[in-house]
Order: structure tokens, then C-alpha cells, then sequence
């Protein structure tokens, strides 16, 4: 005990996983029945009915697929779950990948190339997929992931909470064409200081997913890094001024929740938020009135934000090709149709209001149009980045000393970029 | 020898031998029974920590990268690497004031709580339990709800509101942040080591006492002159356990505040799970663990050498 016994703990933990690796790692051909399990960010249950419902299809028509399981992992630490599954020599036959790790796994060799597969099903329409969905999936001409969701954010409405606190509703701004960033905070902050509850909520923010702020700054025309991804864009004139104005609409107008709160919007306990449309299933009938705009146009005008995540089949499987056979019957039209009510899909054929207002009952062909689909076609796809994971925890600690009443935004921006530009010109 | 010299013939003799002492002679069965009660912990401890041992070391030599499957040996790269780490110094400095402030805290109020209720007071089983009963609480559940409490909104500010006081945004301040860690760490564990003094202070035979109070001894002067000399043998176990558990702390780490706000409370073991599990310097992170080991074999090493100044049966 009294020798080493830290170094004990720490160092099963760390080479437990690394030892199984070395036992279990490698792609080993597998010729029996093939149980294949696919990695997903929800344990929403109508997102995974509608999974087992698609996957108990394939097996009837499959019967070397004995069966396929859905595996939530938590949201929060969901790659780094999923790079220790790989590590441990238990990788997943089918993952999904968000966009903030798409460039690392997509440029890795983890995953298998799916043009051939998805090309020579029969009725898939591959030509159908939208090109600006797939750039992020591609690799040398070829595609490593499908890109499952391409999901615009748009501001969810507690319309009761802003007619309570007698503020016009968004919907009304936009007939006046006055949907704003200053009209959107200015009824935030008032919703505040007549209800008590939050005014807007950036959703998954928490003062540490910093790049849901990515929704806020386009309206700034700023950008976390430059196109290239090798300068650094946080010490920017228009990111300064976008910065700015976030700090004085927490701080001064109160019209965001402070650091250090828990506030939930689909409870009722916020005026807005900002989220994606696969949120909406967290919407429950009889409760508070709602609404769903698109994000409220800046000082450079109206813009869109996407957050994507694909469906890669790791090559590590011992039934690869079974699983890139499967993702293919997941994606196919009807199928794609299908989900489309929780993951807007990359076919632009479905990119209807008409289609996608058959599948998503909670949403009018207005919000559709305005949000899901002018969303995707104008979108500019959160940052993402090879190496994000280290980048984004620079970025974290930088902007921590931000969220504080009396930080100086220039100087606490300058700080970001002097930690993050020698990662990025790596 | 003796025996060699007398042989007539290495054919003729040996039966002879084995017919006089048979193979499975009792000694030898005491010895075959005494290592199979211990081949079970044998194993455990050679697969589970011995083998990871020699395996960290062995990847701290390489750089693994997890997602593109290689395997690159890359000899001391990880260790000069050490060197070069902009963050390296801040994670030591916050490991080492988490360490500090938790040993302190931690025996001083063990200590404290362990004279309180070594008193003969009526009522002194139930404090007893109610201090001890944190430690077998499941820790992360633990960590969770004094999460809750700890935010702006939560149990101890809306406590602090009732009586005008605007309390802190505790786990948002630098400082405050660290301080939270420490408390949340020393109430979850402090039972454990105030059990043990309360067992060492109720070996301190009475009449030591009494023969003292004769010689017109305060009761401070007592305590300081008979109790702690006589409890340090524990004083020294509390303290090596409370030092190598505070290098150890991970859960409070990644469940209040991942490492901020910025790096003030990126503790060695947050840092080197980051390194490994989130940016995939498994290498890295793997050499990060041999500089843990270093710090905890050289904090315990100098605790035993020191025990001889001032633990009373060492001397």
C-alpha cells in the first residue's frame, strides 16, 4: 500500500484499457451471424423506436444479421466514450461522429470508405445527396461517413413566458421585420426581469461548449479560425464585437443565464433557446405554448449555423462490410424519409417542406421552410477542426476568465489566441 | 557431498535415494499449500498491477495514436516533451496546492472530530456515524449532488441568501473553485481517518493522563505531550493515505469542473486522462502516469525516512 499506491490506481485505469488493446485490437474476419452495434448520442426513446424499427426491417430481410443493438453514449463525453471503446479493442461495428471530430476520424484510416457500398444499392440516389453535406465527410475524393443529420439551429419559443412578461413574441418581430439580435436580447432581458425565469439559453453552451457560440458570432460575420483553420480568428474586430455584446447581454441586461446555472427550457424554466430541431422531440404535448424561428439576424445580416453529425463503419469491425451494408438500408430513401423527423437529412429531394412536414407533426411547413431548409442551403457548419479536442480545451480555459462582470473582452480574446495559434499552425 | 562420495554408481544408487526421501516430503507440501493461497493474489496483482506497470512504460516510449492504429516507437520524445509542456507547471502547482490544502484540512478535522467524540457525552454513536457515513456513500453520487449545491443558484448561496449574504459563484472563482474541490473531497473521506484516531486515542492508556493532571499539566500541555506522541504511529498511516489518495483525486475533478475555471484545478491525474482519453496522446499521457508514480514513491519514501523524528515507537 505504502509503495506506489496511486501510481497503482491510476496506472490499471489508464493500461487496463491499453493492455485489452494490445489483446484485442485489430480487424479480425468474423464468418458467423454478425451482431452489429452502433454507438449513438440520443437515448431519446422515440429516436431509438424509430432506430430498432429500421434495424428489425434489415434483419428480417438478413439473416446472417443476428442483431443489432443502439448504444447511447452520454452526450457530453461521447467521443471520448467512443475513442476508448477503439483503444480497448472493443470499437463499435457503426459510430456516429459529430462535426467537431469529423476532420480526426475522417482523415484517421479509422473508417471505411462507403462511396462503393452506398453507390451499388439499388435505389439508393447517391447523386441525390446535397455536395455541401458531404464536404466534411471527404478524404481524398473519398466519403467516410454519412452525413446523418445536417441540423440548423433555430431559437425555440416559450410564447406564453414572453406574452407574460408582455414582450412581442418572435414571430411578430418578423412580420415587422425586425428579428434581431437587439430585439431578441432586449425581450430576453425582459422576460427576466418580469417572470424571474431565464431570458435565452444557449443550449449545450454552459459556459464550457463554447462552440455552440458559433450560433451567436456568424451574426458577426466572425470566425473561430480562418478558413484554412491555420489563424486563429477569436482576436478578430468582429469577434471582439460580437463578444462584447454576449458579455453585456449576460452581465448587464441578464438577459442569459449567469455561469454556474442549470436552466432547462423544454421544463419552462427560459423564455428562448438556441437548438437544433431534433430538440423538438423534448417539446411535450399539453405543455407551455411554443414556437420555432430561425436565429435572429446580426449586425451582417440574416445567417444560418448547422451542426452535422455522420454515421461512419469503423474498419476495426470484424463485420465491416455487413455494417456498411446496413447503413446503406438506414439511409436509403424511405428510411432517410423517415428519420428526417428527427435528422434532417443530406437528400435534396426530401429538402421539401411538403416531405419533411409528413414526418415532423410538430413543426408548421413555415418553420420548416424558414429554419430547417433555407437553414441547411445558407448554413454555415459549426467549427470544426483535426485535433479539436485540444484546441477546444485551450479555448475553454481561455475563455473562462470572460465570464466574469468585470472581464476586458479584448484582452481575454487575445489570451485565446495565443493559446490555440501554435495548435492550429501544427 | 557426503552423500555423492558414498554412491557405488548414479544407477545402482538412486532408488535407493528415492525410496529414502520421497519427493512430496511434508515440508515440501507446507510450501506447495502456502503458494497456492497465495497464487490467487499472486496473479491478481501480476496481471492487474505488474503487467500495467511494465506496459506504461513501454507505451511512454511510443506514441500511440488510437484512431489511425499506429505504434511508433519514439524512445524518450515523451520525456523531453515534459519539458516543452506550457501547461505542465500550472497542472503541478494545482496538484500540489489540491494536496496540501486537502492533507490539512483532512487530519486536522479528523483529529479534531476524533478528540470531540472520544469524550464520554451522551449521543457521541450518533455524530460518529453521521461524520462516518459519507465514505461508504458512492463518490460520484456524492460529487453530483454537492454539484447542485455549489452552482450560483443552488443550496448554499439560497443558504447564505437567508441570512444577507451574497455568496460566491463557488465553482466559476479560481479560488473558490479549488477551495470547493478540497471541502467536497475532506467531508467525503474525513469518517475514515477520524475512526482510526478515535482507535488510537482509546489505546492511550488513562493513568498517563491522570499521572499528568497530578503533576499540574494542562490539558493542552496533555495533548500535546501525551496524546499526539502517543498516537503517531497513526498519525504517520492517516497521513501517508491522505497524501497518495489526494494524488489520486479524479471524480470531483471531472464532475464539478473539468480542470477550470482555466487549469486552476487541472490536477496530475485530470491532466494525464485528458492527454490519453481526450487528445489521444496515449504516449504522453502514459509518461504523465511515470512522473504520478515518481511524486507519489518520493512523498511516501520521505514520510517513512521521516517517521524516525517524531513517531513515538520508531525512534
Amino acid at each position: 500500500m505504502k509503495r506506489g499506491k496511486g501510481i497503482r490506481a491510476v496506472a490499471t485505469a489508464l493500461t487496463g484499457v491499453l493492455a485489452l488493446s494490445a489483446c484485442g485490437g485489430g480487424k479480425a474476419e468474423d464468418a458467423g451471424p454478425a451482431s452489429l452495434r452502433v454507438t449513438v448520442w440520443s437515448a431519446n426513446e422515440a429516436h431509438l423506436k424509430l432506430f430498432n424499427e429500421i434495424a428489425d426491417e434489415y434483419r428480417q430481410s438478413h439473416s446472417t444479421v443476428a442483431s443489432i443493438t443502439f448504444d447511447p453514449l452520454p452526450f457530453e463525453t461521447y467521443t471520448t466514450a467512443l475513442t476508448t471503446q477503439i483503444a480497448g479493442g472493443n470499437a463499435p461495428d457503426l459510430a456516429w461522429v459529430f462535426e467537431n471530430s469529423a476532420p480526426d476520424f475522417v482523415a484517421s484510416g479509422a473508417l471505411l470508405p462507403l462511396d462503393d457500398t452506398l453507390k451499388k444499392v439499388d435505389g439508393y440516389q447517391y447523386d441525390d445527396l446535397s455536395p455541401a453535406t458531404l464536404n466534411l465527410w471527404q478524404h481524398d475524393g473519398k466519403l467516410y461517413a454519412y452525413p446523418f443529420s445536417t441540423s440548423p439551429f433555430g431559437v425555440f419559443v416559450n410564447t406564453d413566458l414572453l406574452k407574460q412578461a408582455g414582450q412581442k413574441t418572435p414571430a411578430e418581430l418578423i412580420s415587422a421585420g425586425q428579428w434581431t439580435w437587439d430585439a431578441a436580447l432586449a425581450a430576453a432581458g425582459a422576460a427576466q426581469a418580469a417572470t424571474g425565469k431565464a431570458g435565452l439559453v444557449i443550449r449545450d453552451f454552459d459556459y464550457k461548449g463554447w462552440d455552440n457560440l458559433s450560433t451567436f458570432w456568424t451574426g458577426w460575420g466572425a470566425q473561430a479560425w480562418s478558413e484554412d483553420g491555420k489563424t486563429c480568428g477569436f482576436a478578430s474586430p468582429e469577434m471582439v464585437e460580437a463578444m462584447t455584446a454576449l458579455h453585456k447581454a449576460i452581465f448587464t441586461a441578464k438577459a442569459l443565464p449567469g455561469p454556474g446555472t442549470t436552466v432547462d427550457f423544454f421544463a419552462g424554466e427560459a423564455a428562448m433557446t438556441i437548438s437544433q430541431i431534433s430538440r423538438a422531440s423534448l417539446l411535450e404535448d399539453g405543455g407551455f405554448g411554443w414556437d420555432l424561428v430561425p436565429l435572429p439576424a446580426g449586425p451582417k445580416g440574416p445567417y444560418s449555423v448547422v451542426g452535422q453529425a455522420g454515421i461512419g463503419v469503423l474498419k476495426q469491425s470484424p463485420h465491416a462490410d455487413v455494417a456498411a451494408d446496413f447503413l446503406a438500408f438506414l439511409t436509403n430513401p424511405t428510411n432517410s424519409a423517415k428519420l428526417a423527423q428527427f435528422f434532417p437529412p443530406p437528400r435534396q429531394s426530401q429538402l421539401t417542406a411538403e416531405t419533411l412536414a409528413k414526418t415532423n407533426p410538430k413543426l408548421t411547413p413555415e418553420q420548416l421552410q424558414t429554419v430547417v431548409i433555407d437553414g441547411i442551403t445558407n448554413g454555415v457548419v459549426k467549427p470544426s477542426h483535426a485535433g479539436q479536442a485540444e484546441i477546444s480545451q485551450q479555448v475553454r480555459a481561455g475563455l473562462d476568465p470572460l465570464w466574469k462582470a468585470d472581464a476586458d473582452v479584448k484582452t481575454v480574446l487575445d489570451g485565446v489566441c495565443a493559446k490555440i495559434q501554435p495548435l492550429l499552425a501544427k | 557431498m557426503t552423500r555423492t562420495d558414498t554412491r557405488v554408481g548414479p544407477a545402482t544408487a538412486r532408488p535407493t535415494l528415492d525410496r529414502a526421501r520421497p519427493f512430496w516430503t511434508g515440508r515440501r507440501r507446507d510450501q506447495l499449500t502456502g503458494y497456492l493461497f497465495i497464487a490467487p493474489q499472486l496473479l491478481g496483482s501480476a496481471l492487474f498491477v505488474i503487467l500495467p506497470l511494465i506496459l506504461v512504460v513501454w507505451y511512454s516510449l511510443h506514441e500511440w495514436n488510437v484512431l489511425a492504429g499506429t505504434f511508433t516507437f519514439v524512445g524518450a520524445d515523451n520525456y523531453a516533451a515534459l519539458a516543452d509542456d506550457a501547461n505542465l507547471g500550472a497542472v503541478l502547482r494545482a496538484t500540489g496546492l489540491f494536496s496540501v490544502g486537502l492533507v490539512v484540512f483532512n487530519l486536522a478535522l479528523a483529529l479534531l472530530l476524533a478528540v470531540l467524540l472520544n469524550q464520554k457525552l451522551r449521543g457521541t454513536i450518533v455524530f460518529r456515524t453521521l461524520f462516518f457515513s459519507p465514505v461508504v456513500v458512492s463518490l460520484v453520487a456524492w460529487t453530483i449532488v454537492w454539484g447542485f449545491l455549489l452552482q450560483d443558484n443552488g443550496g448554499i448561496n439560497g443558504l447564505l441568501d437567508t441570512i444577507g449574504v451574497d455568496g460566491p459563484n463557488w465553482l466559476r472563482g479560481e479560488t473558490t473553485a479549488m477551495l470547493s474541490v478540497i471541502v467536497v473531497q475532506v467531508f467525503k473521506n474525513v469518517g475514515l481517518n477520524m475512526v482510526l484516531f478515535l482507535a488510537a486515542l482509546q489505546g492511550v492508556p488513562g493513568e498517563l493522563y491522570e499521572a499528568a493532571e497530578v503533576d499540574g499539566a494542562s490539558r493542552m500541555r496533555q495533548f500535546w505531550r501525551i496524546t499526539v506522541p502517543l498516537i503517531s504511529p497513526t498519525i504517520l498511516l492517516t497521513s501517508i493515505i491522505t497524501v497518495v489518495g489526494s494524488l489520486q483525486v479524479f471524480a470531483q475533478i471531472a464532475v464539478l469542473t473539468q480542470g477550470g475555471p482555466g487549469t486552476s484545478t487541472t490536477v496530475l491525474v485530470y491532466y494525464l486522462y485528458q492527454q490519453a482519453f481526450q487528445f489521444h496522446h496515449f504516449g504522453y499521457g502514459a509518461t504523465l502516469s511515470i512522473v504520478l508514480f515518481g511524486i507519489v514513491l518520493a512523498l511516501t519514501v520521505l514520510q517513512w525516512q521521516m517517521r524516525k523524528r517524531w513517531v513515538f515507537h520508531e525512534s
